[in-house]
């Protein structure tokens, strides 16, 4: 095919005010203003949304699956982040 | 869904696929864990993949026609709004697949390269045509219908975009199949000449939307590997016996006669039991050679090439503002 590719954008939708937006997926479009058109007739058909974030694909940048074990694995050791590790007696209540 | 760059797989480590990756791979899937596109995967898994979702978005993409062909005959307004609306949900369906295939490594135009050069299949349902009114009441409530009963269970499917794609879909396909149904009762109750509409009707649809589910399980090609994986969870004849036994009932209640006069109830096993399919029609239809099939065809191709001039402008008005953006900010500094 001789023609360009159009660019992909990366749809994100706030649901309803006070949540945060969320990645939904995503769009074709020469520029942002046709990727917001677009990512409104794609994805909130039906009410789904709020406010529109697109985002140029190729601007994401994301960690490695490969490397999920180096890079989480060590908060796994770290049990003294959770509040659980500290001990309270019971008459102090609820804390 | 997610980027085309990260998809940019490196080819030497694909191309070890040891024994030991592929258990490993396995023993994810059976745990029920999704696969995302940026984890390692079999390379028949991703074929699979591309293969079964850019047919799936195709399918959406033609199934436009058969209805849109009456969006501007709908016999009232409220017809029409919602016709015009469930038209505009097919294509938003096609939408989300193609999405789901991207994320795969092909690109949007590959795919739609091959459903234009006749390359990739699309449902064969979509190569029959719509003469009459009743005909769109029959595609929501039969075509729609068994696409649910195809659709529900891929929700559960082990890759993740394109679960997630179904159940966007399915959430939405609902309102389809009701419409379609609400609009045949309409008619079964308005008139005998309109009853007949609908008789004749499901005659035409009854067979073909049995197809829909395809080859009989001694027969499908695919099955077995796709169920391993947990891209199929249900054999081809186990869904369309659930659909079978789902819609036989909507029919009588409509007044309406099945085409089948093998068609009866196994009181001990409560299912329908329905009679032999033609498969060499379904052959012929997925050949290429069904009623409608080089016309859907057209249509897609001349969509395509006239639309080309409207993305080139896209293109070129979107670049010439990034220039000029790009000359202010000189001019300024």
């Amino acid at each position: 095919m001789t023609e360009k590719n159009t660019p992909l954008w990366e749809v994100f939708i706030r649901s309803r005010t006070g949540m945060a937006h969320r990645h939904c997926g995503s769009v074709h479009a020469a520029d942002e203003e046709m990727a917001l058109q677009a990512a409104r007739d794609v994805y909130t058909r039906r009410g789904e949304g709020v406010s529109i974030w697109v985002v140029p694909s190729a601007a994401i940048v994301a960690s490695d699956p490969s490397e999920k074990e180096e890079m989480f694995e060590p908060t796994a050791s770290k049990i003294y982040r959770h509040p659980t590790f500290y001990e309270i007696p019971e008459e102090v209540g609820n804390m | 869904m997610y980027t085309q760059a990260l998809n940019a797989r490196d080819t030497e480590t694909s191309a070890i696929e040891d024994a030991e990756r592929l258990a490993a791979f396995q023993a994810r899937v059976d745990a029920e864990d999704k696969i995302e596109p940026n984890d390692w995967m079999p390379e028949s898994y991703r074929k699979t993949l591309v293969r079964q979702i850019s047919q799936h978005a195709h399918s959406e993409i033609v199934g436009m026609l058969p209805e849109g062909n009456w969006i501007t005959r709908a016999p009232t307004l409220k017809r029409k709004a919602a016709l015009l609306a469930k038209v505009q949900d097919e294509g938003g369906h096609g939408l989300y697949l193609y999405s789901a295939a991207e994320t795969l490594g092909v690109s949007r135009e590959e795919l739609t390269g091959q459903l234009l050069s006749g390359k990739a299949k699309y449902s064969s349902i979509f190569n029959y045509p719509t003469p009459t009114w009743a005909d769109i009441g029959a595609i929501g409530w039969l075509v729609d219908g068994a696409a649910i009963m195809n659709q529900i269970p891929l929700c559960r499917c082990s890759y993740g975009p394109y679960s997630r794609a179904m159940i966007r879909v399915c959430k939405e396909e609902s309102f389809h199949q009701r419409q379609g149904y609400e609009l045949l009762l309409e008619m079964c109750r308005s008139s005998e000449e309109q009853k007949e509409m609908v008789q004749d009707a499901l005659n035409r649809w009854w067979w073909p939307s049995l197809m829909m589910f395809g080859p009989s399980d001694t027969d499908s090609k695919h099955s077995a590997q796709s169920m391993a994986w947990k891209i199929k969870r249900f054999t081809n004849d186990e869904l369309r016996q659930k659909f079978v036994d789902a819609t036989v009932p909507q029919a009588h209640y409509l007044g309406l006669t099945l085409p089948d006069p093998d068609l009866k109830l196994n009181e001990e096993t409560g299912h329908w039991e329905y009679g032999e399919i033609d498969w060499e029609e379904f052959s012929r239809v997925i050949a290429g050679n069904g009623p409608c099939n080089r016309e859907r065809l057209a249509a897609r191709r001349k969509a395509h090439e006239a639309g080309a001039w409207v993305r080139e402008a896209a293109l070129a008005h979107a670049q010439k503002r990034r220039d000029r953006r790009e000359a202010a900010r000189h001019a300024a500094e």
